[in-house]
């Protein structure tokens, strides 16, 4: 009996230089970053002002800048994949060795979806949500932390497999039977499994938490109909959530079986169904694509309306076709595998629900647009994300309805034509969105707005590197050349290829634009001051309060008495909202207190998940029961609430409205 | 907690968040959101329950459903099941009125059906394993050790859960925190009851018919 399991050195690949170089310059960053804090005693502040904190605001934050540093890892495998198909032509092996190259693609794909995209969606819903509703937090505070940390625990897994052994290889779907015990031995899927496992039952944490805060949770006055309509994708999204995320933990949790205790769900053996797997795998995949848009598609309607200076065109149709996506997301999942040969009439049935949710789709970009005409539009960086999104977004929203014909699936399935396919609607439309709310939200959150100059080469280089990668990928398909090639034999691909690298080369400039942009903003952050609380003539909520918001956001409740409240009372000179006329009218206030809970879990999950991976099984045992003390203590805790003076909130409203009102 | 403060007027809507009455009370918002996590834990089982339809006749030579299943012990497990919710339905009567020891009691013989329950269904499974019918044997056995472990695995966390309310009602009282988590226990268990139905019916009655 081992004590670690199959954990030993061999598990470190020495004999790889470019994983030890990747490995050492990771470590070396956290390293520096770490004895940073330590050496300017930031250890105390970071635990009680970020570590332990259940502020939505500051939850938000921190999920945004996990979604930032993993943007970062996620891109260097593609550039890496980019540049390894550039070179590897005809006879070529290029530099990564093919089971290099799979860890790569599949940790990729795992990364970005998982680890970029949903938290960058997730932090900006915890940071916007809660403000656009007029309310001080959301329905659970602490539970809000240990979602927080739980995707945390999940990121860290998964770069931990950097180093310490190795990543799934087999895309990231992890179709069985490639996935299973037999073809796969290694812990490169129990990683993949386990990271996601742990990260998932966050993002469920978070779903449960956002829906009951927007059901029953708004401002007086807020009525479903007077809701941002960020909020209403913020409440479809969880919906999709709920509904979606139970379906991947059993699929996981069947599939973990297979591999741990022998189980046959998907094997060979035993009569096993790997079919069954790639049904139950979309089942949750087609929401999940939704989960990551719809949050996108409230950012844009923010930012149009908020730059046009105009209510946003079609409320009321563009809830509906919120609403309509979000059921209709749940009955195309087939179109993924059109090729399993689920026979005409199963096909036709799907292929005709995918060019159906289509229909809503188009009916937000006419509204974006209609928002747009006639309007006073400043073209600010948040404006030109939104319209390079409208463009990309409906190019590749086009190319998919075309793969939803069921036999030009056939084609196509499987080729770089599709993998262009949900790059042009996932960087067009989450990682667009993303980068809108970023710098749309930055100033509410931090008191300084971000350099435009600076934004603006960014939007630029992403968006033309973003042509020029993707646009030979529709071409290469064309020509059929599938996904996921360590190398290839047709040397007619290389030009296209070479072209595709470019592009991604671009993309680089551009990310480097927003590295510089963020350094500057901080370093002229004196000049670029947001005294008044709203930097963009804003009409949500959100905009009534100081930048930064007060950890309680709102001294007083606000009242709702129409849509785009805060444009409503700006154009009534306040008349309605309620401002305390003297100091006494303010009512101390009891704000949930900080809590360790969400980050010793986090700790304890990582744990687990880590002698599960390497059948470390007296490990795992302590990580769970570490889990359930920490849970017991945070049950029997006497107090949960701190209140916050009548003076100190006083104070604070009143430097506000000394800014605010001129 | 203040984020979710009662509103000044007393509206009828002001009890359900819904409309414009602003916040629900704090009693509202966690009942709600433990039926939100009810019905993702649902989700969950119907995925389990998916499964289990599709595998049910990949049984790959092995023992099927008829040869496998003791209808008499599992009629025994679902009258202790049905009648703890029974008694989970009179513990709340007693934390409604604030009677400690009548809450010590309901809980105590909700904790003995369930564990009962859990008892029944662990020396089932034992049986089958003796028998050869183990969940490595067919698709089919891994599908229904999966579905109805899973089940009995949320049975014994309602047990945990159990000891410890009643350690929180023995050290705090019926303090408004611990009340709302009453309440969210004895939802718990309905649901798994609830799920049980539905278990019994695919897996045990229409297992057994030809």
């Amino acid at each position: 009996m081992n004590l670690l399991g199959k954990l030993s050195w061999s598990a470190i690949p020495f004999d790889q230089p470019i994983i030890m170089g990747a490995s050492a310059l990771m470590i070396l960053g956290v390293g520096l970053v770490l004895s940073w804090v330590t050496l300017r005693g930031y250890w105390p502040y970071l635990w009680r002002e970020w570590l332990t904190s259940v502020d939505h605001k500051r939850i938000g934050v921190m999920y945004c800048v996990l979604a930032l540093l993993m943007l970062l890892r996620g891109f260097a495998d593609a550039i890496m994949m980019r540049a390894q198909q550039a070179v590897a032509a005809g006879g070529a092996q290029g530099y990564l060795p093919p089971e290099h190259f799979d860890q790569i693609f599949s940790a990729h794909g795992t990364i970005m979806i998982f680890f970029m995209a949903m938290p960058f969606m997730i932090g900006l819903m915890n940071f916007a949500v809660p403000l656009q509703l007029g309310v001080r937090d959301v329905a659970f505070p602490t539970l809000n932390s240990v979602s927080l940390w739980l995707t945390a625990s999940g990121i860290l897994l998964t770069n931990i497999s950097l180093v310490v052994g190795e990543f799934a290889k087999t895309g990231w779907v992890a179709y069985p039977p490639l996935s299973e015990l037999q073809y796969s031995p290694g812990v490169g899927v129990d990683y993949y499994l386990w990271a996601l496992q742990i990260s998932g039952l966050g993002t469920l944490l978070t779903g449960i938490n956002f829906v009951t805060t927007i059901l029953k949770m708004r401002a007086p006055g807020m009525g479903y109909m007077r809701m941002p309509v960020f909020c209403w994708t913020a409440l479809a999204t969880n919906l999709l959530i709920v509904a979606a995320f139970p379906v991947l933990t059993a699929t996981f949790a069947m599939l973990l079986l297979d591999r741990y205790l022998g189980f046959h769900f998907f094997t060979f053996e035993g009569q096993g169904n790997q079919m069954m797997y790639v049904n139950l795998f979309w089942v949750w995949g087609h929401p999940e694509v939704y989960i990551l848009v719809l949050p996108a598609f409230g950012v844009f309607s923010e930012v149009i309306s908020t730059f046009s200076g105009k209510p946003l065109f079609g409320y009321r149709s563009m809830v509906a076709a919120t609403m309509a996506i979000c059921v209709l997301s749940f009955l195309v999942w087939l179109h993924h595998f059109f090729t399993m040969g689920a026979g005409a009439d199963v096909n036709g049935f799907f292929g005709v629900m995918t060019m159906i949710i289509a229909v809503p789709t188009g009916v937000k970009v006419f509204n974006w647009l209609f928002t747009m005409w006639g309007g006073r539009v400043r073209f600010t960086v948040p404006i030109l994300w939104s319209l390079g999104f409208m463009v990309t977004f409906v190019i590749g929203g086009m190319t998919g309805v075309l793969l939803a014909v069921p036999p030009a699936d056939f084609q196509l399935h499987n080729s770089l034509f599709l993998v262009a396919h949900f790059h042009n609607v996932i960087i067009g439309g989450t990682v667009f969105g993303a980068m809108a709310g970023y710098t749309y939200w930055f100033p509410k959150a931090f008191g300084f707005t971000l350099d435009e100059r600076w934004g603006k080469a960014s939007f630029w280089c992403w968006l033309t590197g973003f042509y020029l990668a993707f646009m030979p990928l529709y071409v290469l398909g064309l020509m059929g050349m599938t996904r996921r090639m360590q190398h290839y034999d047709d040397p007619s691909w290389r030009p296209w290829l070479i072209l595709a690298a470019l592009g991604a080369l671009v993309i680089m400039v551009g990310i480097a634009c927003q590295i510089v942009q963020l350094v500057v903003s901080i370093r002229t952050r004196n000049e670029r001051r947001d005294a008044t609380g709203d930097p963009w003539n804003g009409r949500t909520l959100e905009w009534a309060t100081p930048s930064p918001p007060p950890a309680w956001n709102f001294p007083l409740l606000p009242h709702v008495s129409g849509m785009d409240a805060f444009w409503t009372w700006k154009e009534s000179a306040r008349a309605k909202q309620p401002v305390a006329k003297d100091a006494r009218d303010y009512e101390a206030i009891e704000m949930p207190k900080n809590s360790a809970t969400g980050f010793v879990t986090a700790f304890f999950a990582v744990v687990t998940g880590f002698a599960l991976i390497w059948h470390i099984w007296w490990m795992a045992a302590l990580g769970v029961f570490g889990a359930f003390v920490t849970f017991l203590v945070f049950a029997f805790r006497e107090h949960d609430e701190v209140e916050i003076p009548a003076r100190v909130i006083a104070q604070a409203a009143g430097a506000h409205q000394a800014e605010a009102v001129p | 907690m203040n984020v979710a403060v009662a509103v000044h007027e007393a509206h009828p809507e002001a009890l359900t968040g819904a409309g414009e009455a602003g916040p629900a009370p704090k009693r509202i918002v966690v009942a709600y959101g433990f039926w939100i996590f009810l019905l993702s834990d649902i989700v969950m089982f119907s995925a389990l329950f998916a499964g289990y339809a599709v595998l049910v006749r990949a049984t790959a030579g092995g023992p099927a459903g008829p040869q496998l299943f003791n209808q008499t012990s599992v009629a025994i497990e679902t009258a202790c099941l049905l009648a703890s919710s029974y008694t989970c339905g009179l513990m709340s009567l007693a934390i409604v009125s604030r009677r400690r020891y009548s809450t010590y009691l309901g809980a105590a013989v909700t904790f003995a059906l369930g564990a009962a329950f859990l008892g029944l269904e662990i020396r089932e499974f034992a049986g089958m394993i003796a028998d050869g019918a183990t969940p490595q044997r067919s698709a089919f056995l891994s599908a229904f050790f999966a579905l109805v472990g899973c089940h009995g695995l949320h049975v014994t966390i309602g047990l945990v859960w159990l000891v410890v309310m009643m350690a929180q009602v023995a050290f705090k009282g019926f303090a408004a925190t611990v009340e709302r988590r009453l309440f969210c226990f004895s939802l718990f268990w309905h649901a798994l009851d609830i799920i049980w139905v539905g278990l019994f019916t695919v897996v045990y009655l229409m297992g057994v018919s030809p």
